[in-house]
C-alpha cells in the first residue's frame, strides 16, 4: 500500500492504494464517490470521465497513483455553489438529455470539456468529440442538443418531439 | 490486474534504473497497457510512469524536423505541432478520443506497435528518427512486425525527430467497433521522394507500399496511382473485413490521402 | 399551447436532478458492512465435460472465504423457464435443466463452473485463477441448421435432439396458404438473417446477497427491471425461500432493453452464498462477463414468401424460421419467436391467409431471449423487407403497394389470432410523407451524386403488440405468469401522495410521467405526488417493466387505485359538505357540490380520512390507501411509418444515415418530451443493428465480440438528428388512458428502413441487389457492389 493524496472537487483526499488502484476505484470506494460509473473495461464507454488538472481523462484507466498532487473534478463538483444545476447539467435536464443516468455523469464531464475549449462548437464537433462516450438509451439527439443548448447557441429548430 | 509496484521518476536515468527490476515496464499514458493489465494479459513486477521526466515533454521544431518528447500526449501534438507539421498534428488529433488523446503519448504507442495504431503510419510514413536513451533508431529498422520494435529490454523512447515534408496527409477508415483504424495511410512528400505507409492492414503490422511511394514520386497524384494494387494475402482478415477489402482500401485511403495532402 | 402539467405535458424529469450530480443509486453503488466479493471461474470453451474441479491449492490463498462449485448446489433448484410453447405435434417443448454453476458438462463459453468468494474481488479472482479443471472438449455445435441434423453433438445429452419445438401457427391455416400460394400471380421469396444482438445497457449487471441470521430474512439487490418476478423465480423455483422471507431490491438500474428482465445464476448465487457465508456477497459484471452472459436478442434465420395476385393484393404469406435459444432456454426466451413474433406477422396489410413455422433450437451460444421490441423486430424486418423486394421484382412503387394493401377498417382481426383495436396506417404515413419530405427525395439524390455519392431512400411500417398482456390469454399461450401489473396509492393525511407501483422504471421516466397522471386526475401539483418502486418490500406485487407495457398496464392500474382513491375522498367530501355523494364534483384538487359555491380542499379531506373527529365511521374506514390489479383485457397496437435516407460510399461501402423520420401513432400521450426520448433511442438501437452491431461467434462457439473492441456500438457520429413525431393518434380502446406504449417502436420500425435505403442507394447505379444482410457493414456494402 502507497499513501495517494489528491485534491477532490476542492477538497483534499488521501488513503492508502495499491499499484493497480485505478483513480475510478479511489473515488468511488475509497471516498464514496459513486458518480463516476464502470460501463467497460476497455476503456471506450466514457462513464468515468472525470477532469484532472483540468482535462477531461477516463478515470479506469488511469492509475491512482498517477494523479498524486492532481486536481480532480467529479460530476458531484459540477452543481454551483448553492446546489443549483450548473449550465450543461440544466440543459440536460430541459432538453432530456439523459434517461436511465448511468452515462450521463460521463457525458457532462466530456461536454464541460469540450466546451473548455470550444465554446460554440458545431454539431459535428459535438458529434466527433463525444466519440469515446456510449449512450444506449438517448441515440444521442437530446445530448447533442443539450450540449449546443448550454453552448448559447438557439436549438429551437431541432426537432424536439 | 495483477498488482504492482508504482514509481514515477523525475528523470530518465532513474527511469532506466527502475526499469533495471526484473519484470519491470514502462507506463506512458496507460491507454493501452492499462486494459491489457486489466485482462491480465501481462503482470509486471513494477510500472515505472514516464509522465514525471520533463525532458520528455513537448514539441520544438529544430531546423527542418519536429522533435516531440517521447511522454507528450497526443493533445499536445495536435496542437503544438499543427503549425510546423501539419499532417502529423491531424493524425494525433483523431487518436482514440478527446480524453484518450490527454492520457496517450507517442512514445507508449510506438514502444507498443500495434497494428492499428496510428503513429507507427505517420512514424514510417515520415521516416522519423526514434531516440531512446541509448540510441537512436530509423524507422524503417524499428517496425519489425505487430507489437515488435527494435526496443531493447529497458530502452525508453526519449524523442522522436520528424522530417517536415512538403505535403502531407493521413486518412483513415475506422474499425466500427473499436474505432482504431480499419485501414489507414500516412502519405509524406519530400524532396527526396514520396513516403507511403500503411497501418491496420497488414498481419506484419505498419509497412511501406513501395509501388505506390514510386509512382507518386514520379507524379504527386491519385491518377498515379491507377491500377496498382496490393496483394490480400498478408492483410488482415477479420470479423471487420476480409483481407481482399483491406487490400482495396489501401488503395482508397491513399489515393484520397493524396488528393487530400497539403 | 402546450400544457404546463398533467397530461400532455412536457414535464421535466424530477429523476434527472440525482442522475446529473452524481447522487444515483446503483447497484455497484450499494456496499454493505462486511461485504464479500465473488469472481466466476467461467467456461472459456463451448462444450465439454467436466471430469473435475480440483480447488485445493485455491482454498488456502488470501483473503478466500469459500469457494462453491456444483456440488454445493445439489438439492437447489434449476433456473426455471418462465414459458412453454407446444408445438405443431401438440407436444410440450423441450425444456433442459438450467444449474447455477455448471454441472457435468459446459454448455456455451462464459458458463460459470466455479466461484470464490474472498475479501476483494482481486483475491477472489487470483484463487480462481488457481482453480484447476480438468476439462474434454466436446465438439460444439453453433450453426442453428447443423444443429438439428442427426448426427449433430448434442448440448443436452438427456434430450431427444437441439430441437426444442417447432411451431406452426395457425396450424389449421396451413394448407389453405399452401392454396393460395399455388393460385398467387407473383410469390416473391427473401431469406434473410436478423443479426444476434447483445442489448448493452450501459450498466453492466450487479448483485448483492444479504442475510440475516437473526431474523431468516434474506435481500438481494439486482439490476432488474421487476424485481417481484425476480423474488417469485428465485424464491419458488430455485432457492426455495418463500416470498415473505425473501426482500428484492432493484435500485436505480442504467438501462435494461430486455436483458434485465431475466433471472440469472448470478442473482441465485449470491443469495444463496449470503447465507453460506453468512456475510454480504456482491458480484460485479465486467463488460466482458456481460458479453458471455448477460441473454443475447434476435439471431432468426428466416425465408419469407408474399404471395399476390394479379392487382398486387397480398394473398398469402408464409415464414420459416430458425431461432437461437443458445445452450438452456432464459426466462421468456421460448415466447419470443412464437406468440411475440407469430402474431405480428400480418402487420399492417390486409393478408387473409398467414402460416409460421418457427424452429427453435439449442447451441453452444449464451441463452437468446426478449432485447428491445423481442420478436417484433423479427417480423418487421421480414415483412417490410419482402414487401421492398416484392415491389422491385413487380416494378411498381414500394409505399403505393404497401398503402395498397394496408387495413383501414377497425377493429380488425387477423388471421394470426390477435384483433387490432385502432390504427389509421393512411394517417402515419401521410404523416411521415411530409415530415420526411419524401418530394424532396430525387433532389437531394441528385445532389449527393454531384458530389460522388450514392443516395438511397427506404420507407416502412411496422405494428407492435404491446400492453402486455391479458393472463387468461396468456396462460393458454403457455405463460407461466400473469401479466397483470398493480399500484398502491397512499394519500398522506396533508395531502401528499405516495404511489407505489409494480412498474420499474429504468431510464423511461416513470417517477415523471405517472405523477402526471395522478395530478391531472386529482388536479393537484405533480410535485405532491411520489412515484416508489423497485423494491418488493414496499411495492405491491407486480410483474415489472418490458414490452412497452408500463403505462399502458402499470398505469391503467394506477388509474384504477386513483380511482378507488377519488372515489373514497368523495365520500369524505360529501360528510364534511353536508351534501349528496352524487353531487360532489372535484375539480383542480377541491370537492365542490354541484351547483353550489360549497366546496372544501383536498387537503381538508385527506386530513379529515387520518383526524376523524367529524368523519362517517359508521360508513366508512378512517384513511385513504388503495391498491388496484389490472389486467389488460387486448394488447395494444401502436404503429407507425419510418423513413430513412442514406449515402453510400461508392468506393468504401460507408453508409452514412443523412436523414430519419418517424410517424408514430402511440395513441394518447403522457409526456412528449420522454416519448420522443423513447423512440430516439428505439431507432439508434436500429440504426445500430442495421449497420453496426453484430454478435459473431466461430465454427468452435468462441465469442468472437466480446468486447467494445469487437462489438460495434452506436456513436454520437453515427447518428443524425431525427424527425420524430406523434400526433397521429387512434387512443387505445381499452384501457383508461388510451394510451399504446413506446418502448420499442424505434427499435422496430427502423431495421428495414435502413437496409431498403442502403439497397435503394445501389440500386441507383444499376446493381441488381434486392437485400443485404445486417449489419450493413463497410465490408459488406462494398461486397454488394463487386
Amino acid at each position: 500500500m502507497t499513501q495517494v493524496s489528491m485534491t477532490v472537487n476542492g477538497k483534499q483526499a488521501s488513503g492508502d492504494v495499491e499499484g493497480r488502484t485505478l483513480l475510478v476505484q479511489f473515488l468511488r470506494d475509497a471516498q464514496g464517490l459513486t458518480g463516476s460509473h464502470v460501463g467497460c473495461d476497455t476503456s471506450q464507454c466514457g462513464a468515468c470521465v472525470v477532469h484532472v488538472d483540468g482535462q477531461a481523462v477516463k478515470a479506469c484507466t488511469m492509475l491512482a497513483l498517477e494523479a498524486e498532487g492532481a486536481e480532480v473534478s467529479t460530476i458531484e463538483g459540477q452543481a454551483n455553489a448553492d446546489g443549483s444545476l450548473n449550465v450543461i447539467q440544466q440543459a440536460f435536464q430541459d432538453h432530456h438529455g439523459l434517461q436511465c443516468g448511468f452515462c450521463t455523469p460521463g457525458m457532462v464531464m466530456s461536454a464541460a470539456a469540450l466546451l473548455k475549449d470550444n465554446p460554440k462548437p458545431t454539431e459535428t464537433e459535438v458529434r466527433d468529440y463525444l466519440e469515446g462516450n456510449i449512450c444506449r438509451c438517448t441515440g444521442y439527439h437530446n445530448i447533442v442538443k443539450a450540449i449546443l443548448a448550454a453552448s448559447g447557441q438557439d436549438v429551437s429548430a431541432i426537432a424536439a418531439e | 490486474m495483477y498488482n504492482f509496484d508504482f514509481v514515477k521518476p523525475a528523470t530518465v536515468d532513474e527511469a532506466v534504473k527502475a526499469l533495471g527490476d526484473e519484470d519491470a515496464q514502462a507506463l506512458g499514458g496507460g491507454q493501452t497497457l492499462i486494459p491489457t493489465l486489466k485482462q491480465r494479459l501481462a503482470s509486471p513486477s513494477k510500472l515505472v510512469s514516464l509522465t514525471g521526466i520533463s525532458d520528455m515533454q513537448g514539441v520544438t521544431k529544430d531546423g527542418d524536423s519536429v522533435v516531440i518528447g517521447g511522454g507528450t500526449t497526443h493533445r499536445v501534438v495536435a496542437e503544438d505541432a499543427a503549425d510546423a507539421y501539419p499532417g502529423l498534428a491531424g493524425l494525433a488529433g483523431r487518436i482514440g478520443d478527446p480524453a484518450v488523446r490527454n492520457r496517450g503519448t507517442i512514445g507508449g504507442s510506438l514502444a507498443n506497435n500495434d497494428p492499428s495504431a496510428c503513429y507507427p503510419a505517420a512514424a514510417l510514413g515520415s521516416g522519423a528518427t526514434i531516440v531512446t536513451n541509448t540510441r537512436e533508431i530509423a524507422a524503417d529498422d524499428y517496425f519489425q512486425g505487430m507489437f515488435t520494435t527494435a526496443l531493447e529490454e529497458g530502452e525508453i523512447i526519449t524523442q522522436v525527430r520528424f522530417p517536415i515534408p512538403k505535403v502531407s496527409h493521413y486518412s483513415k477508415i475506422a474499425q466500427p467497433a473499436s474505432r482504431f483504424p480499419l485501414v489507414a495511410v500516412f502519405v509524406a512528400q519530400y524532396a527526396g521522394g514520396v513516403r507511403v505507409a500503411v497501418t491496420g492492414a497488414s498481419n506484419n503490422g505498419v509497412f511501406r507500399w513501395s509501388e505506390a511511394e514510386a509512382a507518386l514520386s514520379q507524379n504527386f497524384a491519385a491518377d498515379a496511382l491507377e491500377g496498382l494494387t496490393l496483394p490480400a494475402d498478408d492483410m488482415i482478415g477479420d470479423l471487420h473485413g476480409t483481407a481482399a477489402y483491406r487490400a482495396h482500401l489501401v488503395g482508397v485511403m491513399t489515393r484520397r490521402a493524396v488528393t487530400a495532402a497539403s | 399551447m402546450p400544457k404546463d402539467g398533467g397530461i400532455g405535458a412536457s414535464s421535466k424529469r424530477r429523476e434527472d436532478i440525482r442522475f446529473l450530480t452524481g447522487e444515483g443509486n446503483y447497484t455497484d453503488d450499494i456496499n454493505l458492512r462486511g461485504q464479500a466479493y465473488v469472481f466466476f471461474l467461467r467456461s472459456d470453451i463451448a462444450h465439454g465435460t467436466i471430469n473435475s474441479i480440483d480447488t485445493s491449492a485455491a482454498t488456502g490463498m488470501p483473503g478466500v472465504v469459500k469457494i462453491f462449485t456444483a456440488a454445493d448446489f445439489e438439492g437447489v433448484g434449476s433456473i426455471p423457464c418462465g414459458w412453454q410453447v407446444t408445438d405443431k405435434h401438440g407436444e410440450v417443448m423441450q425444456e433442459p435443466a438450467h444449474p447455477v454453476l455448471a454441472s457435468g458438462k459446459v454448455r456455451h463459453v462464459g458458463e460459470p463452473m466455479a466461484a470464490v468468494v474472498a475479501e476483494t474481488l482481486a483475491q477472489a479472482r487470483d484463487a480462481a485463477e488457481a482453480i484447476v479443471v480438468d476439462i474434454s472438449d466436446l465438439p460444439a455445435v453453433v450453426d442453428m441448421k447443423d444443429a438439428l441434423k442427426a448426427d449433430a453433438p448434442k448440448v443436452h445429452d438427456d434430450l431427444k435432439s437441439n430441437l426444442c419445438y417447432d411451431w406452426g401457427f395457425v396450424e389449421e391455416n396451413k394448407a389453405a396458404v399452401e392454396e393460395a400460394f399455388q393460385n398467387a400471380a407473383h410469390v416473391t421469396t427473401l431469406e434473410l438473417r436478423n443479426n444476434r444482438l447483445v442489448a448493452n445497457p450501459m450498466e453492466p449487471r450487479v448483485a448483492v446477497g444479504d442475510f440475516a441470521r437473526g431474523t431468516g430474512d434474506h435481500t438481494l439487490y439486482t439490476t432488474s427491471q421487476n424485481p417481484h418476478v425476480i423474488r417469485l423465480l428465485m424464491g419458488a423455483f430455485v432457492l426455495g425461500i418463500p416470498e415473505h422471507k425473501l426482500r428484492v431490491v432493484a435500485p436505480d438500474v442504467g438501462g435494461g432493453f430486455g436483458t434485465k428482465i431475466f433471472h440469472y445464476q448470478e442473482e441465485a448465487f449470491v443469495t444463496f452464498a449470503a447465507k453460506a457465508c453468512n456475510r454480504p456477497v456482491k458480484w460485479t459484471s465486467s463488460r466482458t462477463e456481460a458479453f458471455m452472459s448477460d441473454a443475447h436478442g434476435r439471431d432468426h434465420v428466416t425465408t419469407i414468401q408474399l404471395a399476390l395476385d394479379a392487382e398486387n393484393n397480398f394473398t398469402a404469406l408464409r415464414t420459416d424460421t430458425h431461432a437461437n435459444m443458445g445452450a438452456y432456454l432464459s426466462t421468456f426466451a421460448p415466447s419470443v419467436p412464437t406468440w411475440l413474433h407469430g402474431t405480428l406477422m400480418a402487420g399492417n396489410y390486409r393478408t387473409p391467409l398467414i402460416y409460421v413455422n418457427v424452429k427453435a433450437v439449442f447451441t453452444n451460444t449464451v441463452p437468446v431471449d426478449a432485447y428491445r421490441g423481442a420478436g417484433r423486430p423479427e417480423a418487421t424486418f421480414q415483412l417490410e423487407r419482402v414487401i421492398d423486394k416484392a415491389a422491385i421484382e413487380l416494378g411498381v412503387d414500394a409505399v403505393a403497394l404497401r398503402r395498397q394493401n394496408f387495413i383501414t377498417e377497425f377493429p380488425y382481426a387477423t388471421p394470426v389470432a390477435v384483433e387490432y383495436d385502432t390504427g389509421d396506417y393512411v394517417a402515419t404515413m401521410d404523416k411521415l410523407t411530409e415530415i420526411a419530405d419524401l418530394a424532396g427525395f430525387e433532389a437531394r439524390r441528385k445532389e449527393s451524386e454531384a458530389r460522388g455519392k450514392l443516395r438511397g431512400l427506404g420507407v416502412n411500417c411496422y405494428i407492435e403488440a404491446c400492453g402486455i398482456a391479458p393472463s387468461n390469454l396468456v396462460g393458454q399461450l403457455g405463460a407461466r405468469a400473469g401479466l397483470f401489473e398493480s399500484a398502491t396509492v397512499r394519500v398522506n393525511a396533508t395531502g401528499g401522495l405516495v404511489v407505489m407501483t409494480g412498474s420499474h422504471s429504468h431510464g423511461q421516466g416513470h417517477e415523471t410521467s405517472f405523477a402526471q397522471v395522478v395530478a391531472e386526475m386529482i388536479g393537484i401539483d405533480e410535485n405532491m405526488i411520489e412515484i416508489v418502486h423497485g423494491d418488493t418490500a414496499n411495492t405491491p406485487m407486480g410483474m415489472g417493466t418490458y414490452g412497452s407495457r408500463s403505462i399502458a398496464v402499470g398505469g391503467s392500474a394506477m388509474v384504477r387505485a386513483t380511482e378507488k382513491i377519488i372515489a373514497k375522498a368523495k365520500k369524505i367530501a360529501s360528510h364534511l359538505l353536508e351534501a349528496s355523494e352524487g353531487d360532489i364534483e372535484l375539480k383542480d384538487g377541491a370537492f365542490s357540490v354541484a351547483g353550489t359555491d360549497k366546496s372544501v380542499a383536498w387537503g381538508d379531506v385527506t386530513l379529515a380520512a387520518y383526524v376523524p373527529h367529524n368523519y362517517p365511521l359508521d360508513d366508512i374506514e378512517p384513511g385513504l390507501e388503495e391498491t388496484a390489479f389490472y389486467d389488460p383485457s387486448n394488447f395494444t397496437y401502436p404503429s407507425g411509418a419510418y423513413a430513412c435516407e442514406v449515402e453510400v460510399d461508392r468506393d468504401t461501402g460507408q453508409v452514412t444515415i443523412e436523414r430519419f423520420a418517424a410517424a408514430d401513432d402511440f395513441g394518447n400521450i403522457i409526456n412528449p418530451m420522454i416519448v420522443s426520448g423513447q423512440v430516439h433511442g428505439g431507432i439508434a438501437q436500429g440504426i445500430g443493428q442495421a449497420l453496426l452491431e453484430n454478435c459473431a461467434y466461430d465454427e468452435n462457439g468462441q465469442l468472437l465480440s466480446a468486447s467494445y473492441m469487437d462489438y460495434a456500438m452506436p456513436r454520437a457520429y453515427d447518428m443524425p438528428f431525427f424527425d420524430v413525431d406523434h400526433s397521429c393518434q387512434t387512443p387505445c380502446t381499452h384501457n383508461p388512458l388510451g394510451v399504446k406504449g413506446c418502448g420499442e417502436a424505434g427499435a422496430i420500425g427502423s431495421p428495414p428502413a435502413v437496409v431498403g435505403a442502403v439497397v435503394d442507394a445501389l440500386r441507383s447505379s444499376g446493381r441488381d441487389v434486392t437485400h443485404i444482410d445486417m449489419p450493413l457493414s463497410p465490408n459488406r456494402v462494398w461486397a454488394a457492389m463487386q
